[in-house]
């Protein structure tokens, strides 16, 4: 039986100290709602565990000079519903964060940790890919910054380096007529990982797209960003041929497994269906607030 | 029969006697409880579906600071399968021996081949991984299709069917006039095939108990089951140990469904406490639960029923093979028995086949074997009624049994109450209610009908004045949805008294005489007569106290509103002597008062339900969701109406849940691949609309209060029901379970793809 | 082992423990500090029986190692009674016959409890969705949900009537 050391320090040089000194032994902590099934299930036993919810950064809400918004990794979604503006700037990545499990889970579970658990369907992931976000890590070697995208590396793998630290999130300044959504299938109505997660973020000018991004999960070993269906989406007015070649483009780039949540033709098909249903809800909120 | 009327109890929601210990967390459930000097018990589990088990090497295990006990197969009392059954109950001890720890051969992943008890769980378990055992890996089956095949793998090559080693270890059959001639009078047949996935019964309390054996051998159980005296029993038989030695103690159940009819840790936690001294708790995991006890049978049915243009159904021929698991024992009573038994079919053949496979042994899941063998029925029924263009209830009416219409297994039916719940199905508000539009998704509303056996058996009770004239009820069955709170307002009832008078409690296996298990929608039937019998021989005692103190014949005294009163010819004459003043003078007028019954009660009648679903269905995503359920049901007499329609609510749930989303899904190795909650996927608070509840009042003739068994029923229907619902919106039949997301994806793309081939 | 010392508050009360670093809030409430009120159905935050809150946020206590508690208010099923007097809620599950078994009762009461100090109006909807995290067997959520709304409603009335 490994001995476990609990660490909770106040400052991120002190995390980051500690984390990359127990090299692959620790587990950084946030909300925990990933890492104490994993250890309950003996699936982890981590020597040292960095608890990362007593340093200010992260745990911080912050508007950006620009007019952005720095989420803390360790923000819960809980605590992000209760922002007052960061709801009505970006919804779908406030209701993707919120459809991490129960609201028991949303009082602990963060868009950090559901990044760094590396799970290809983690609800926050294609939202803050549609979303345009970039990370802020820190390590040993300093700070950095990243694309959301790239953070995945596989199932329960990430490209962040030994002794690094997701420490926020970055999402910029939203032009007028922006807005964004995210719609996952599940079987269920609650409680369920996503079969299919899909994010999408558009900006509208005279009812013509004139930006967007898409993000797709679970179907696929990472999260997708799936430039074609943005591109099919821009330029358009959101018509059924724009639709279906967006919905198009997000079957194609699945690259499924049959597993016990779905099976291939299913999530294939689903990607589809779920961008057009996500576009029509972010183009009505968009076009809302002009 | 004395029903008694101007009820002002019976009836009544009144609060339950343990809900107070419920709701401020007080109340002690198995895993709950603590003793000085307590320590972990924890099973090493087999990996493989199927192997035999050469040897077993412990010696690294019991090396290991900390452990205090480790036991095998060695130390479980062998019930050799050539020497015949022994039954306890519907179980056979032969395969229960093995059932709790594997023998020469390991039948699934999950079975325990070994067990430890140690100071912490941690120590526990890490020993369990240092027990070394020599497997022999075997070929395996675990779907119905796969264990029937000719070169199927046997799990126990004793069996024979037909002559030849197989997996089938069972067969029953109903039989009523000549299915050949009734299929030639028929003017339509329709037969279909139909599959359910194995469910489990989703109680939320994983199995827990907590052991002492004292060095002369005097064993005290706390643990949460369904029947103190079958843990007893079990135990006993299990471990040598004699039932007067053993105490079983009930403690809170929190949930059982029938999945705690039997023990999988009490023989091994009484064994390693006895070996080790040391009082043992033991504590199933989620994943424990679902990889290890029962869940009921995955199924495969064929019914083909024959109707004539008229609507009168005149043959019918059921075919049920059930997945027993590792042992014998699949509910095929029930789905042979129960499915066709709401209607009056002249020609009728109904087959059960038990067939073993490498998962967990069945365990009784809600009128057992039923809502397999009902789904299958139903469906077809209602396809039927569509091809005779018959309101499908209509032709259920049409159709009905009824008093004196004789069931295939057996009984001439006394006064039944099916005609009544499909007549208050039908002018229920519910189907009068348009469908509404589904705002781009697709409505479509199912009905079906369903019937469970109920149960009598055996029970006991003990009723004792207290000194202060208040009352205490003690019976032997655990409470697993307010029966309590039924047997309180009965015996308040009875006695005239306030129902908070009345302690209502479960009584230990040394302190009340034998119960049967809680199970068979059996419990309220016949504690209440038990209770009821005590109770009467108690006011006969009253009356005869106050008669001597009054120097008059006792029938000169009537009992009413709590209190003795003179009857004509002396009406009148003296004050009433109430239960606390009768209570106060009992020690010098002839001793304490109370009485105790016991009885094989007899005179449970089935009970019949039919219900009404609406469904909505995403067909882009292939998500049915139920909006709108009714279930109308026969209930005898609602003696607690709360907990009557809660039983009715409980029950629909489970079966919604099984019809859309619940199943065990395995992996190429043959494991359990969903063993927790979050990918078995029960119904959360958001998935169901409220379940609206018709309870129609026949009462039973044959019980003093008209009590029918309320428990089982409610899930009988459910799955045709959503099934049928399902037909209606989509305009397509499903004949596999669940209806899941991708399969009805799959189902609406179908026919394209043949259109377009 | 070395064990931790956990000082932190329970129902209002100051406490001090002594927890593995790897045990679980739930482990210690039922361990150490003998508070078996909430339960374990999975330990893995999917059944919502180990309901408890820390700092007013619910959350599963399955889900949070003990040692996080230090410094912070924790609130159980054992702590929503005041003295002798229940809470509208309980009250109102008794009432309404909003439990069965009884082995969920603790969790989704304060979960309950958490949405009316949130909501105190909430809709049928909001009621499920807040509650999806807790899992029920034997009720089909009907009379919960009916109790909770009932509750909702009770209290909102007696506000009304306090201005």
């Amino acid at each position: 039986m490994t001995e476990l050391r609990y660490l909770a320090p106040d400052t991120l040089d002190e995390a980051v100290g500690a984390f990359a000194k127990a090299g692959s032994a620790a587990r950084i902590l946030a909300g925990g709602t990933d890492l104490l099934v994993q250890m309950r299930s003996g699936v982890l036993k981590p020597g040292v565990i960095v608890d990362i919810k007593r340093i200010p950064e992260l745990t911080a809400i912050e508007q950006t000079a620009d007019g952005g918004f720095r989420i803390g990794a360790a923000v819960s979604g809980m605590a992000l519903a209760e922002h007052e503006t960061f709801g009505k700037v970006w919804p779908g990545v406030l209701e993707a964060v919120n459809l991490i499990g129960s609201k028991q889970v949303q009082g602990r579970a963060s868009a950090g940790g559901n990044l760094c658990n590396g799970s290809p369907a983690g609800d926050s992931v294609p939202a803050m890919v549609a979303a345009g976000a970039i990370v802020t890590v820190q390590g040993p070697n300093g700070r950095r910054e990243m694309k959301v995208e790239d953070v995945p590396a596989g199932p329960g793998r990430t490209n962040l380096k030994p002794g690094e630290i997701l420490v926020s999130f970055t999402l910029p300044p939203r032009p007028p007529g922006s807005s964004d959504a995210y719609l996952r299938m599940i079987p269920r109505t609650e409680m369920d990982i996503a079969v299919v997660g899909c994010g999408v973020s558009l900006t509208m000018k005279d009812g013509t797209v004139t930006a967007a991004r898409v993000g797709l999960g679970a179907v696929a070993p990472t999260v997708l960003l799936v430039e074609d269906a943005a591109k099919a989406l821009i330029g358009s007015k959101l018509d059924d041929a724009a639709l279906a070649k967006a919905a198009s483009a997000c079957s194609a780039a699945c690259r499924p497994i049959d597993d016990k949540r779905g099976t291939i033709a299913y999530r294939i098909k689903v990607a589809g269906v779920l961008l057009k249903r996500t576009a029509a809800i972010a183009a009505q909120r968009a076009t809302q607030k002009n | 029969m004395n029903l008694v009327t101007n009820n002002k109890w019976i009836g009544q929601r009144t609060i339950r006697p343990d809900g107070m210990d419920k709701v401020t967390g007080r109340a002690q459930f198995a895993a709950d409880t603590t003793m000085p000097g307590m320590i972990w018990g924890k099973v090493l589990r087999s990996p493989h579906p199927h192997a035999r088990i050469r040897s077993i090497d412990t010696s690294k295990a019991e090396k290991l600071p900390g452990v205090k006990a480790v036991v095998t197969s060695k130390d479980i009392v062998d019930f050799p399968i050539e020497k015949g059954a022994v039954m306890l109950g519907i179980q056979d001890m032969r395969w229960m021996c093995r059932n709790v720890m594997a023998r020469d051969k390991a039948l699934f992943p999950g079975h325990p081949v070994a067990a430890v008890a140690a100071t912490t769980e941690a120590i526990a378990e890490e020993a369990c991984k240092l027990i070394e055992v020599d497997y022999e890996v075997l070929p395996w089956s675990i779907e119905i299709d796969d264990a029937l095949k000719p070169d199927a793998p046997i799990l126990h090559e004793f069996n024979k069917f037909d002559g030849k080693p197989s997996n089938i270890v069972g067969r029953l059959e109903h039989k009523k006039g000549d299915i050949e001639q009734g299929f030639k009078q028929a003017d339509i047949v329709i037969e279909r095939t139909f599959t359910t996935r194995p469910v489990h019964q989703g109680y939320i309390e994983p199995h827990a108990c907590l052991i002492s054996v004292a060095p002369d051998g005097k064993t005290t159980i706390w643990s949460s089951s369904q029947g103190q005296f079958m843990v007893r029993a079990m135990t006993a038989y299990l471990t040598g140990i004699p039932q007067s030695d053993i105490r079983a103690i009930p403690a809170e159940i929190g949930g059982g469904f029938g999945g705690k009819t039997i023990v999988y840790l009490e023989p091994l936690a009484t064994l390693l406490a006895k070996k080790s001294g040391r009082p043992v708790k033991m504590v199933m995991t989620r994943e424990e639960v679902m990889r290890a006890t029962g869940p009921t049978s995955g199924s495969k049915s064929t019914v083909k029923v024959g109707a004539t243009k008229d609507g009168r159904i005149v043959a019918a021929h059921g075919t049920f093979y059930l997945q027993a698991g590792a042992f014998p024992g699949s509910p095929i009573r029930g789905a042979a028995g129960c499915s066709f038994t709401p209607y009056d079919i002249p020609n009728l053949l109904s087959e059960g086949y038990d067939v073993c496979s490498n998962r967990s042994k069945v365990a009784a899941y809600r009128a057992p074997g039923a809502p397999i063998g009902a789904y299958a029925v139903e469906c077809v029924l209602d396809e039927v009624a569509e091809a005779l263009k018959m309101d499908p209830l209509d032709f259920r009416l049409k159709n009905a049994a009824r008093e004196g219409t004789k069931a295939a297994h057996g009984p001439v039916f006394p006064r039944i109450g099916y005609v009544e719940t499909v007549e208050a199905a039908k002018s229920s508000p519910h189907y009068a209610a348009p469908l509404g539009d589904g705002n781009g998704k697709l409505r479509g509303r199912g009905t079906a009908s369903g019937f469970w056996f109920n149960a009598g058996g055996e029970s006991s009770a003990q009723v004792n004045i207290t000194e202060d004239g208040n009352v205490v009820v003690t019976t032997g069955h655990p409470d697993i949805g307010g029966s309590r709170a039924g047997i309180a307002n009965i015996c308040a009832e009875l006695l005239g008294i306030d129902y908070r008078r009345v302690s209502v409690i479960i009584g230990d296996t040394q302190t009340v005489g034998f119960s049967n298990l809680t199970g068979g929608s059996r419990v309220l039937f016949a504690s209440s007569m038990v209770v009821t019998q005590s109770t009467e021989k108690i006011i006969q005692t009253l009356r005869e106290r106050a008669a001597k103190i009054w120097e008059i014949d006792p029938e000169a005294v009537k009992w009413e509103n709590g209190a003795a009163h003179p009857a004509s010819p002396n009406a009148g004459q003296f004050e009433p002597l109430t239960l606390e003043e009768l209570a106060e003078k009992a020690p010098a007028m002839g001793g304490p008062i109370g009485a105790g019954v016991q009885l094989n009660t007899q005179g449970a009648d089935g009970g019949f339900g039919t219900h009404v679903c609406d469904v909505e269905v995403d067909v882009d995503l292939g998500i049915a969701r139920v909006i709108r359920y009714t279930a109308v049901q026969d209930v005898g007499r609602a003696i607690h109406p709360g907990y009557v329609e809660g039983q009715l609510q409980g029950g629909v749930a489970q079966g919604i849940g099984w019809a859309l989303n619940e199943e065990y899904i395995y992996t190429k190795e043959g494991k359990v691949d969903n063993p927790g909650f979050l990918d078995y996927r029960m119904p959360v608070c958001s998935d169901l609309p409220m379940i609206d509840c018709i309870m129609v009042e026949i009462p039973n003739p044959k019980h003093p209060q008209g009590v029918k068994g309320v428990g089982e029923v409610p899930l009988v229907p459910v799955m045709a029901a959503v099934a049928n619902a399902i037909y209606d919106a989509l305009g397509k039949r499903f004949y596999a379970l669940p209806m899941s997301p991708p399969k009805v994806v799959e189902m609406l793309e179908a026919p394209t793809r043949q259109a377009a081939e | 082992m070395a064990k931790v010392h956990v000082t932190t508050s329970i129902n209002g009360e100051p406490m001090e423990f002594l927890c593995e670093p790897s045990d679980t809030m739930l482990d210690a409430l039922r361990g150490p500090l003998a508070l078996t009120g909430s339960k374990e159905g999975c330990a893995s935050g999917d059944c919502g029986a180990c309901s408890i809150t820390i700092d007013d946020r619910l959350v599963c206590s399955c889900l949070m190692l003990a040692v996080e508690s230090e410094g912070h208010e924790i609130r159980t099923i054992e702590g929503l009674a005041q003295g002798e007097k229940l809470h509208p809620l309980q009250q109102k599950f008794l009432e309404m016959a909003a439990l069965q078994c009884g082995i969920c009762t603790s969790g989704m009461l304060v979960a309950s409890d958490a949405l009316l100090r949130k909501n105190p109006d909430p809709t049928e909807e909001e009621v499920r969705f807040w509650l999806a995290g807790n899992l029920c067997r034997c009720t089909g959520y009907d009379k919960i949900v009916r109790a909770v709304m009932e509750t909702a409603q009770e209290l909102q009335n007696q506000e009304m009537r306090a201005h």
